[in-house]
């Protein structure tokens, strides 16, 4: 029986990030099922709009707060989330499973001698134990798992659990100033890459295989991209060629991702592309070969040149935009 | 300064998958295994910093004598010994940390790698439990590593960019691609590593705490449409993912 389920929220330059509301809505959702309460904790410096997540059913917030906190730091994030839990009685923890939740949540699980499941993109109640679905093999296959461990901490995939509207409802923000933070981990510095949505985080993603020839095409692919809204995805050969960077990579041994839209230009599809990307929602291929693999796994496809087919695509959404 | 090295033996990403008769892992039959793909960063960078710094590499994995095949390929890159903690239960992460933990703290290394995430189960934090366990500071998913003397500066790929992490020994460095090119073996390499022995040892037990209830295949995907074989099928597509699809 769990009785208190936290939710950890994160920020990135003081604002809330997007699995934040999608880690709420999913504790809030689980806490109801379970019949347990459910709060959440937030650690940085000054962050915008706490108190919107009660629009995702979380009514109390904690907020820890120093201004090194601002930015991550795994000792010090895990001291704090380790010693909140353990004040708290939290049973059940949730992290997105992002580049700080993967960094973070082991870290938190040793403290609390807590067992850990990540990537989770589903989650049931058997005999009242929850049971989650995470992929393994890069999601060629899944497994359903249970945590025997007293504490419990699951990390969710992000693009997954669908937030919904905010019910409007605030939540009650409760500040606790850090005396003394251990930075003996550091993040020093930031680099952004220029202006890029990240593939993880993209909910369209427009992505370029060999098919698109040479790295001067693919102002093609991050035209259309822009116009959508999109992040620029590659496949491995295009990464090994050194026409993109790694940072683009979508497969098995590059990102796995779950956009709405995934659109594949002149890539294959192999397996260890496919690893990547079939938990997309809809999926559009573009291949002059109709065998490719990519299309039995799309939802629409055209077999055709990207070279023709891909301004075609980028005028057709102009004309939209305008129209 | 004694430098670690952490490899899982995992199934070629190449692999299809199908469940086996327990219905809760993969039918191993047919399949090839190779030394995972992240822990070869791993293994370059030990050696990078092995001869930066100078010392000696310690490969490590866990499992049974088929892992001997990584660890043998650790040693012809370049690795000085290999230690192979017998194992033949399946173990969660926790569990594997544990014992590998154990082993590190026996080897006195005060620098580990491990490859940011095992093909496999996916789940991407052996590295960063084994450093808690130990007490080590610990930077996931590196691309980027300046040892000097005490002080460790290492970049790690987040979202949308990069972190600068500052930290000091002794650490845990989890390696992802473009860390570095991973060599490849010399002959030289390959026939010395023939000759080394691999020390082996019973893993340090523990309890799993991920019980895994079952293992199913992904829901297949409906066959999708083709629309046609030019650039006139456009406005059929995008008046599809509008108001069929209503993804734009
Ligand atoms: C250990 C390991 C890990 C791997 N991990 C990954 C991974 O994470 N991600 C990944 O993507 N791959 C990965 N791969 C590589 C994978 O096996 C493929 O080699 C790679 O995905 C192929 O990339 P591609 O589809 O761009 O190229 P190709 O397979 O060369 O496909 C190019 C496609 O473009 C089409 N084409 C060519 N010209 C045109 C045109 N004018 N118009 C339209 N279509 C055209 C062709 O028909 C072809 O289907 C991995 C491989 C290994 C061994």
């Amino acid at each position: 029986m769990a009785n208190k389920i936290l939710a950890v929220l994160e920020q990135r330059d003081g604002k809330l990030k997007k699995i934040s509301f999608e880690v709420a809505r999913a504790a809030s959702d689980i806490a109801q099922k379970l019949n347990a309460g459910v709060e959440a904790v937030v650690i940085g410096n000054e962050v915008e709009g706490i108190e919107n997540v009660g629009g995702y059913g979380v009514e109390k917030v904690t907020h820890y707060k120093h201004a090194d906190l601002h930015n991550y730091s795994s000792s010090a994030y895990g001291d704090i989330i380790a010693e909140h839990v353990n004040n708290s009685g939290n049973d059940i923890i949730f992290f997105g499973n992002t580049a700080m939740g993967k960094d973070l949540a082991p870290k938190v699980a040793v403290k609390l001698n807590a067992g850990i499941a990540m990537d989770c993109t589903a989650f049931e109640i058997e005999d009242g134990e929850l049971i989650a679905t995470r992929p393994v093999y890069a999601g060629k296959a899944l497994i359903d798992v249970k945590l025997t461990s007293g504490k419990k901490i699951f990390t969710l995939r992000p693009n997954v659990f669908n937030p919904g509207e905010p019910s409007g409802a605030k939540a009650e923000v409760e500040v606790k100033e850090v005396a003394n933070p251990n930075l003996s981990v550091r993040v020093v510095e930031l680099k952004k890459s220029e202006g890029k949505l990240d593939v993880a985080e993209a909910s369209i993603i427009v992505s370029g295989g060999r098919g698109m020839k040479g790295p001067e095409n693919f102002h093609l692919v991050e035209e259309l991209a822009d116009l959508l809204g999109a992040a620029v995805g590659a496949s491995r050969a295009v990464v090994d060629a050194g026409w993109r960077p790694h940072s683009e990579q979508v497969g098995q041994t590059g990102k796995t991702v779950s956009p709405n839209l995934y659109i594949a230009l002149g890539i294959s599809g192999a397996i260890q592309h496919l690893a990547g990307m079939r938990s997309s929602k809809y999926i559009v291929a573009v291949n002059k070969d109709p065998d490719a693999p990519i299309f039995q796994v799309a939802d629409y496809g055209i077999t055709g040149d990207v070279f023709e087919v891909v301004p075609a695509m980028i005028e057709e959404i102009k004309k939209l935009k305008e129209g | 300064m004694k430098i670690a090295v952490c490899v899982s033996h995992v199934p070629d990403t190449a692999t299809k998958v199908k469940i086996g008769s327990d219905g809760k892992s993969i039918d191993p039959s047919g399949v090839t295994y190779v030394v995972n793909p992240y822990d070869e960063f791993a293994i370059e960078e030990a050696l990078k910093t092995k001869e930066q710094l100078g010392g000696e590499v310690v490969v490590i994995s866990l499992g049974t004598e088929a892992n001997k095949e990584s660890l043998r390929k650790a040693l012809a890159m370049g690795a000085d010994s290999a230690v192979l903690l017998k194992d033949d239960k399946q173990r969660d992460s926790f569990a594997v940390a544990k014992a590998l933990a154990e082993e590190i703290k026996n080897q006195g290394a005060e620098i580990v790698f491990f490859g940011k995430q095992s093909v496999d189960y996916d789940n991407s934090i052996t590295g960063q439990l084994t450093a808690e366990l130990l007490g080590y500071n610990y930077v996931s998913v590196v691309v980027d590593l300046k040892i000097d003397g005490n002080k460790v500066i290492a970049e790690r790929e987040i979202e949308g960019g990069r972190e600068v992490v500052e930290t000091t020994l002794p650490v845990v460095i989890t390696a992802q691609k473009g860390l570095n090119e991973p060599r490849y073996a010399s002959l030289k390499g390959i026939m010395a590593a023939k000759r080394k022995t691999i020390e082996e040892k019973e893993a340090a037990p523990a309890d799993n705490y991920v019980e895994i209830i079952r293992m199913k295949k992904p829901a297949p995907k409906q066959p999708g449409k083709i629309i046609g074989s030019d650039a006139s099928a456009v406005p059929e597509l995008i008046r599809l993912l509008r108001e069929e699809a209503k993804v734009i």
